[in-house]
Formats: structure tokens, C-alpha cells, sequence
């Protein structure tokens, strides 16, 4: 006999489970299928030939050991920057913690392509900044940066914050006792630091050495920007130039190359697993953290230093593209004189392209924001309330976007919508929407994450309660669910924003004339020479950047702490 | 309003059995508490009612009607049972009356009777003008008064109470108690309390079921329970009963046997049909020790407690340095730490053997 009810509940669980699994699956593991199934039959038929080319280039393993130098290079200078930079902040009394790490994470959420167009800015011979010191070489002299060299510096100071932020998270997990038993057994403090807490902190760092170098491996705006002029490339820039020069006819080939890149990403995050699970040092007591290391007369000059890595990672390259984009022309010295806003009038006003880029790019990164926003709740709410033993799959499926470089999903879309969508007849190859496809798949997950973990602080029973009640299951995500988690999913809306306002990595590959992004004119102007455009449209988007960092420090007392990440 | 019956409610986690082969029928209108210490399985009978949790074998009926079966079950929105949670599970996002009035906003109650019944439901409790703050900005006892209003003004059929009181202090705890007893006796509603405290059990409920490891041991009257435990659990349970071996002598005549226990003989309540034992237990309670006399019993007191106006002793029998036992002794008597004295046991009630109920 079944009970009455019973099976309308059922209904509209179901209906939700199946609307997010489908959304989901189109946009992590319909475009993953595709990529695969194009490397096992390359434009519908069985053949070998395009991976055989692809794998025979000499070019191809060129780049393959450039994207692995660069990697590790770029990877171990993060993680001992970050670590460094951790320990000093966290196990010290250094005074000034709050903004200094407000600060030194600012280069994670500027893009790279700025990066590089900044710190190019800084040390080339047409620098303001030297030419105003008068350490400018002369004219024609070559960039340093344009090395293997520049781009593991500059890959290394962009991703140190990453490590950074999660080692401290790991060092405020460590319960004071280990330290304190640490040190009243005698040992110095250096020798607890080697001993007791860097062992302690391992999972942090392999974990973090992980991410860092998929985010490494995975860049494109840093070696587009210092490696293309040196004839230096690396997978995700050897991948960009055949498709530039060949179009559609190379994709089954750049179908491999991305492949290859995915697996190299693939493999860090394997090999972390398996450091990781040799090395379990959970710390399970909850308790409070340890009593920081007074450094006595070394504080100030520990400060010091603190304040100078910023000067030197934030300020000098932030100075170096706002002075570039000061002047009117390439090599001409900054004075009163020569100062002029006509390159910002030039972006804003009569360069149509970069004009519509930013329409274009605001478009784009509210409509993946306001998307991932409406995902997250339903989906982080299956994932952490109705845990059932496929949900982790749901979990992974929106990670993989995120985690894979972002040449992967930019050729696996491009693969998919290339001809029309059959049935529906979908074309979206060559507009804007391609772009706004992907953007949503890869940013879901970092509007998914905060909300995930403002769930996990939330007590179950405020939903039950409205069950009871008598409200339905959307009822109760709308007016229990969301404005609940509201502010940690925000806050995960305002990174997408803030992500994808200067992204280049996928549109760079998917952009056709109209829909260009504020990224692709960064790239087009510093290509074409203009570096003062360029310097002036990536000026405006570090202080929009900037703003909405402030902004949403107007809400951070309602967030679950992590969420924000410049917020200590 | 509405009765609950439980048949042969059976709840497993993995291997484990949280909730095992419980039944009860609870009256309409009926005050019950379910009484057992932490981790008996409580709180998962009381989702099991609630909705929340599916069980695995047995039926759950409120009202004459089948809310849980084995693979089916009426989802708790449907169900009309209200809660109050522990922790309260106000949402921190609404006001008092915006909690209140939210199951008659998902009914689509129109909003002039919606405001009206959320103030009879806030008078109700004594918060009236209440109604705009925040619970972040109200006491703890104010939130519980909040959600019993919120789970007062649907009129549900059956209230369900988890452990109400566990996070109060001791004298909002008293008041509170107070007015459950009132709201229950106003409005006549089936209610399901859980608690692990005995004496707010006792104080409350018109029946009571003390489960133990997943089962119902005994579902009673607070006086049946006290007087008559069906097991050595209960008894020691309930009012820190005493459980000590004994003798039955006599077949049970008149609802009393003979049995000596600590060497003293005497006439002990029993239940009906009591047969001669060599092996039983007898529960007797503090009030049952008289001491001071020249009782056949020795004990070596082993704590004094002074309590006022008396002292809570703590002793062991010198016959059996095992059994444990309390009484009181009203001043100006006094035993020390250390001392012998004797004492008497005036009655007190045979334990029937497990599976003779
Ligand atoms: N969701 C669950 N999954 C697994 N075990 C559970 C779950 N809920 C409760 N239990 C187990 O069931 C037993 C009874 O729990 P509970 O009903 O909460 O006890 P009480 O409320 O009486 O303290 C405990 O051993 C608990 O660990
Ligand atoms: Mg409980």
C-alpha cells in the first residue's frame, strides 16, 4: 500500500537531483567526453594519425620540458616563498598581520597576464619607473624577464600567496600543546620549527605544492607574455600559436597537446595524493593556537622585510604599469610634462575593440557569477546535506574544470560547438557565448567551495525545522537554504567576478572579432606593441579589483572564515 | 490531535541498531516521555516519527494513518508533527514573528489571521511585543519560548520535544518545566518528550518509556516506574535506586513474598506470580533504609554527605562489600567515614527475572 504523499516528495527531489546532476555533467563531463573521444577518433574516425603527429613534432617535446621546467621551477619558488612567508606570519609576533596579508595576496586575484605586463613595465629599458630613478638601461637594450629565468620568478612570486594561504590555514589548525611539549622536552625553537612543525605541516605543503604546480603548468598569461617574444613556449602557448596559424584544421592536433597538458596536471595531483597518504599526521584536537615566537630586537627588522617583499611583489610592479600607462608613448620619460590620461581615453573611448571588451568581459563575469551563485546553493546543499554516495561525484565533476588547466576546457569547448549542436541546432562556435559556456564551467566551483564549507557550519536542523513546518524542498532553499549560506556564495560570486573580469587563458583560444574579452586586448595591444594600452586597460582592472576587494570587506563579518582570502 | 503507534520500529545504522523492535501506543492527547541515557537511541526515534529518518522494518502511525513503512514514508512536511529542537533551530535570518508565522505563510494563510494567530501564539508563551526582534537578541530561555510558539501556532497533531531543556540553567530549567505542563494541559496535545533527565521525566510526563541500547525496556507510569522497575536498569535508573541480590523464600501471595537479602528477612512487594529464587534482585529505595536502630544489617559507611537539615550516607554491606547503598540520616545523628552501623530495610520491590514480564 503506498502512502499518500510519499510520492510527491519524491518528485521534486528527484526533479532537483536530476536538474543539477544534468548541469553539472554538461559542463564538466560532456566537454571532458569529448576531448577524449576527439583523441581516439579525430573528426569522427578511427585514426592514430593526428596523435602520432602531434607526438612526433619535435616542437611538442620542446614544450613539453619547457611546461615541466617552468613548472617545477616556478612551483618550487612558490612554495618557498609561501612557506617562508607563512611561518613568519604566523608563528611570530610581527605586528601588522591583518593588512599585510591583505596585501600579499593581492597578486593571486590579479591576473597573470598583468602580472607579466607589470613587472614587464617595471624592468624593461622603456621603464618610467627606472628612466624616473635613472637606472633605465638604454633603449634596445633586451628585457631580462624575456627568459626561462623571468618566467619562473613570475610564476613563483603569482602562486606564493596560493601556498602561502594554505600552509597558514594548516599552521592555525596546530594545536599549541605539540608546540609547548615541544619546547619544555628543550629543544630550541629553530628545532621545533625543523622537528615538530614543518613535519606537522607536510600534508599543507604537498597539498599546496600540488596546487601550485597545476596553476603553474596550467598559466598561460605569464610565458605568453615573456616567452613568446624569446621564442620560448611552453604547452598552453605552442597550443594557442597552431591554433592561431592553423584554426579548426588543428584541433584533433591540439586535442593531444591539451591531453598531454592535462596529464602532466593530472600527475601532480596523483603525486600529492600519494606523498599525502604516506604521511598522515591528522591533527585532530580542536584547541587553541600556539603562542607566537617573540623575536625581540629582530621584530622591526622582520617587519621590515615583510613590507618590502610587498613593496617588491605588490607595489614597484603596480607602480610600473600605473607609470606606463601615464605616459603617451613607448620609451618616453614620465614628467610633468609629458603625464597624460590620453591612453586611458584611447581604451575607454575610441579603441572599439577594447571598448567592447569591456562590456564585454562585465557581461561575461556577472552572468558566470549570478550563474554559479544560483548553482552553488542546490548543489553544495546536495553535496553536504543530502550526502548520498554519488554526491562526492558531483563534488569531483564540478572541481575538474577548475582543477584541469584552462587550455583543456578551452579546447574541449571549442571541440564541442564546433559545428552546431545537433537536435537543437545550438551555434555558439565563434560568439560570445562559447566563452560565457566555459567561463560558467569553470568558475562554478569557486562560488561551490565557500558555500560548501558555510553549509558545513550551519546546523541541519534550522532546514528540518522549516520542514516540518510544511515547506517543500524549494521553499525551503529559498527561504531557509540561501539566505543562510547567502554571503559565503556571494563572496564566491565576487572572485568569480573578479576572476573572470581579466581572464585570458580560455578566451584567449575562444574569442572571435566582437567578442573579445578585457584579457584578449591586453594581449592583443602588448602583442601589437602599444604597452601603454595595454598597461592603461589592465591599470582599470586592478582597481576594479581593488574596489570590489573593499566592498566585500564590507560583509566579511558575515562570511565563514577562508572565504575571502586577503581577509586574515 | 492524534494518538502514535509505533509497531516493532526497527532503525539500523550500518550494523549497528540505533532504535530495535520498539512498540508503543501513545493516546491521544497523552503527555509521554522517553527517557533513557545518552546515545540509547532517543533521538533517532523521534526523527523516525518526525520523518526525518527512514526505518527498516515496522510502521509508525499517527492518527489512525501509516506515515513510515519499511521503503516508504510520508515526508516530514506532510506529516502536520511539530518540534522543538534542542537547540532551538531558530532561523537567525527572521524575526520572532517571521519564525512564527512561517508554516502559515507556507499554508498560505491570509495575512490578517497569519498576524493574528502569531500573537496568540506569542501571548501564548508570554512574549508578547516580542515579535520584531532578532533571536540573536533574546534570552535563552526567550528562544525556547520561541520555538514552542512556532511549533504551537499550526496546531500541529503530535509535538515532539528533544531534550528541550538540556541547554537552560538550572532555575530557567525549573520554570520551563512549568510551562510545558501548563501549554500541555491548554491545549491537550499528543506530545513526545525526550529527555535524559528522570526527575523532569517524572515531574512532566503522564507515561513514561525508558529505553536502553535501541530498546524499550519499560512504558509506565512515573509511579509504576518508580515503584515497580521491570529491570535492574531501571531501577537503578529511576530515583537511583539500589539493586541488591536477594533470596525469594515464598511463592508470591497477595502481590508480596518473603525474601532475605543481606541476611535480613522480610515481605517484599513483587509482581503477580513471583516463584521461589535463589537468584533475584530486589530494588529498594533510600527512603526504605531506616539506620540508627539496631537493624539486622551491618554496613561500613563509606561517605557522609552533609545535606542539611541531615546527611546522604554512602556505605557498603559487611556481609557483601560489593553492594553499594544510600539512605539518609536526619541530624542530629551522624556517621563518619570509616564507622559501622546498622540498619534495616523496610521494603522494597523484587526485580522480576529478564523475560518474565
Ligand atoms: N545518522 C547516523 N548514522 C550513524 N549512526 C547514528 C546516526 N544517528 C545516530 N546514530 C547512532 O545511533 C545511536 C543512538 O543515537 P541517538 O538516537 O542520537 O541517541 P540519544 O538521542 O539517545 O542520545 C548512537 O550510537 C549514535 O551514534
Ligand atoms: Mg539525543
Amino acid at each position: 500500500m503506498p502512502l499518500t504523499g510519499a510520492r510527491k516528495y519524491q518528485g521534486s527531489d528527484g526533479a532537483l537531483i536530476a536538474g543539477v546532476a544534468i548541469i553539472v555533467a554538461m559542463l564538466s563531463i560532456v566537454p571532458m567526453f569529448r576531448l577524449a573521444f576527439e583523441i581516439v577518433m579525430p573528426q569522427g574516425s578511427l585514426s592514430a594519425a593526428p596523435t602520432i603527429a602531434a607526438l612526433s613534432g619535435s616542437a611538442t617535446w620542446t614544450a613539453t620540458l619547457h611546461s615541466l621546467q617552468v613548472g617545477i621551477g616556478g612551483t618550487l619558488l612558490a612554495v618557498v616563498l609561501g612557506t617562508a612567508v607563512a611561518l613568519l606570519v604566523s608563528l611570530t609576533d610581527v605586528r601588522g598581520r591583518g593588512p599585510f596579508v591583505l596585501f600579499y595576496v593581492v597578486p593571486l586575484l590579479i591576473a597573470p597576464q598583468v602580472t607579466a605586463l607589470a613587472w614587464l613595465q617595471l624592468f624593461g629599458p622603456a621603464s618610467p619607473f627606472l628612466k624616473l630613478i635613472g637606472m633605465a638601461p638604454p633603449l634596445g637594450t633586451r628585457n631580462p624577464l624575456y627568459s626561462t629565468g623571468g618566467i619562473i620568478a613570475l610564476l613563483g612570486v603569482q602562486y606564493a600567496p596560493l601556498v602561502f594561504l594554505m600552509v597558514r590555514a594548516g599552521l592555525r589548525k596546530l594545536p599549541r600543546e605539540l608546540v609547548e611539549a615541544g619546547l619544555s622536552s628543550g629543544a630550541g625553537r629553530w628545532t621545533v620549527v625543523g622537528t615538530i612543525i614543518l613535519p606537522l605541516m607536510t600534508p599543507s605543503i604537498i597539498g599546496a605544492t600540488a596546487l601550485a604546480f597545476v596553476s603553474c603548468v596550467g598559466n598561460f598569461g605569464i610565458p605568453a607574455f615573456l616567452g613568446i617574444p624569446a621564442g620560448y613556449l611552453v604547452l598552453p602557448t605552442l597550443i594557442y600559436q597552431r591554433l592561431a596559424s592553423g584554426g579548426p584544421a588543428v584541433l584533433s592536433e591540439v586535442a593531444v597537446l591539451s591531453m598531454l597538458i592535462g596529464l602532466i596536471a593530472m600527475a601532480g595531483i596523483l603525486a600529492q595524493d600519494f606523498a599525502a597518504r604516506r604521511r598522515d599526521y591528522r591533527i585532530t584536537s580542536a584547541s587553541l593556537t600556539a603562542a607566537p615566537f617573540t623575536l625581540g630586537k629582530w621584530r622591526p627588522l622582520a617587519e621590515l622585510l615583510m613590507w618590502l617583499v610587498v613593496i617588491v611583489v605588490l607595489v614597484l610592479p603596480i607602480l610600473g604599469l600605473l607609470l606606463t600607462s601615464l605616459v603617451a608613448a613607448y620609451g618616453v620619460p614620465l614628467t610633468m610634462k609629458t603625464v597624460t590620461l590620453a591612453n586611458y581615453e584611447f581604451v575607454l573611448f575610441e579603441h572599439a575593440a577594447a571598448r567592447r571588451a569591456f562590456f564585454n568581459s562585465f557581461g561575461l563575469s556577472l552572468a558566470a557569477a549570478a550563474f554559479a551563485v544560483v548553482i552553488a546553493v542546490p548543489l553544495a546543499y546536495l553535496i553536504t546535506w543530502r550526502k548520498r554516495w554519488w554526491t562526492r561525484f558531483l563534488n569531483l565533476s564540478a572541481e575538474l574544470p577548475y582543477a584541469l588547466p584552462g587550455v583543456v576546457l578551452a579546447i574541449a569547448s571549442l571541440l564541442l560547438f564546433l559545428k552546431p549542436l545537433p537536435v537543437i541546432g545550438l551555434h555558439i562556435y565563434n560568439t560570445i557565448w562559447i566563452i560565457l559556456y566555459a567561463y560558467l564551467a569553470r568558475f562554478l566551483v569557486l562560488a561551490l567551495r565557500p558555500t560548501i564549507s558555510g553549509l558545513h557550519q550551519i546546523d541541519r536542523s534550522l532546514e528540518e525545522a522549516a520542514q516540518v513546518a510544511g515547506a517543500g524542498l524549494y521553499r525551503r532553499l529559498r527561504t531557509i537554504v540561501f539566505p543562510l549560506v547567502a554571503p559565503a556564495t556571494l563572496a564566491g560570486g565576487v572572485l568569480i567576478f573578479m576572476t573572470a573580469f581579466s581572464e585570458l587563458t580560455v578566451s584567449a583560444l575562444l574569442w572571435a572579432s566582437g567578442s573579445e574579452t578585457i584579457g584578449v586586448v591586453i594581449f592583443s595591444f602588448e602583442q601589437g606593441g602599444d604597452s601603454n594600452y595595454a598597461a592603461a586597460v589592465s591599470t582599470l582592472t586592478v582597481l576594479v579589483t581593488f574596489v570590489l576587494m573593499l566592498f566585500t570587506n564590507l560583509f566579511a563579518r558575515h562570511l565563514p572564515s577562508g572565504v575571502l582570502p586577503w581577509r586574515d | 490531535m492524534a494518538g502514535l503507534k509505533l509497531e516493532n520500529v526497527t532503525k539500523t545504522f550500518g550494523d549497528h541498531d540505533a532504535v530495535s523492535n520498539v512498540s508503543m501506543n501513545v493516546a491521544n492527547g497523552e503527555f509521554v516521555a522517553v527517557l533513557g541515557p545518552s546515545g540509547c537511541g532517543k533521538t533517532t526515534l523521534l526523527r523516525l516519527v518526525a520523518g526525518f529518518e527512514q526505518l527498516n522494518a515496522g510502521q509508525i502511525i499517527v492518527g489512525g494513518e501509516v506515515m513510515s513503512a519499511p521503503g516508504q514514508s510520508v515526508p516530514p512536511e506532510l506529516r502536520r508533527v511539530g518540534i522543538v529542537f534542542q537547540n532551538y533551530a531558530l532561523w537567525p535570518h527572521m524575526t520572532v514573528a517571521e519564525n512564527v508565522g512561517y508554516s502559515l505563510k507556507v499554508a498560505k494563510v491570509d495575512r490578517a489571521t497569519r498576524e493574528k494567530r502569531v500573537a496568540d501564539a506569542l501571548a501564548l508563551v508570554d512574549l508578547q511585543g516580542y515579535g520584531d526582534r532578532r533571536p540573536a537578541n533574546l534570552s535563552g530561555g526567550q528562544r525556547q519560548r520561541v520555538a514552542l510558539a512556532r511549533c504551537l501556532v499550526s496546531a500541529p497533531s503530535l509535538v515532539l520535544f528533544d531534550e528541550p531543556l538540556a541547554n537552560l540553567d538550572v532555575h530557567l530549567r525549573a520554570a520551563m518545566e512549568d510551562e510545558f505542563a501548563a501549554f500541555h494541559k491548554r491545549t491537550g496535545t499528543t506530545i513526545i518528550y525526550i529527555t535524559h533527565d528522570q526527575a523532569e521525566a517524572m515531574a512532566l510526563a503522564d507515561r513514561i518509556a525508558v529505553m536502553d541500547r535501541g530498546r524499550l525496556i519499560q512504558f509506565a507510569t512515573p509511579r509504576e516506574l518508580y515503584e515497580e522497575p521491570a529491570t535492574e536498569m531501571v531501577a537503578s535508573f529511576i530515583a537511583q535506586g539500589m539493586v541488591v541480590p536477594c533470596e525469594v523464600l515464598s511463592n508470591e501471595t497477595n502481590g508480596r513474598c518473603r525474601v532475605r537479602v543481606l541476611g535480613q528477612e522480610a515481605e517484599f512487594r513483587c509482581r503477580k506470580g513471583q516463584g521461589v529464587t535463589a537468584d533475584a534482585k530486589v530494588c529498594i529505595r533510600s527512603a526504605d533504609i531506616s539506620a540508627g536502630g539496631d537493624g539486622p544489617i551491618g554496613v561500613i559507611v563509606r561517605r557522609s554527605v552533609y545535606k542539611g537539615g541531615g546527611s546522604r550516607i554512602e556505605a557498603v554491606a559487611k556481609a557483601d562489600e560489593s553492594v553499594d547503598l544510600h539512605f539518609e540520616l536526619a541530624d542530629p545523628h551522624r556517621l563518619e567515614e570509616g564507622a559501622t552501623a546498622r540498619i534495616s530495610i523496610g521494603s522494597g520491590w523484587v526485580i522480576p527475572a529478564e523475560g518474565a514480564a
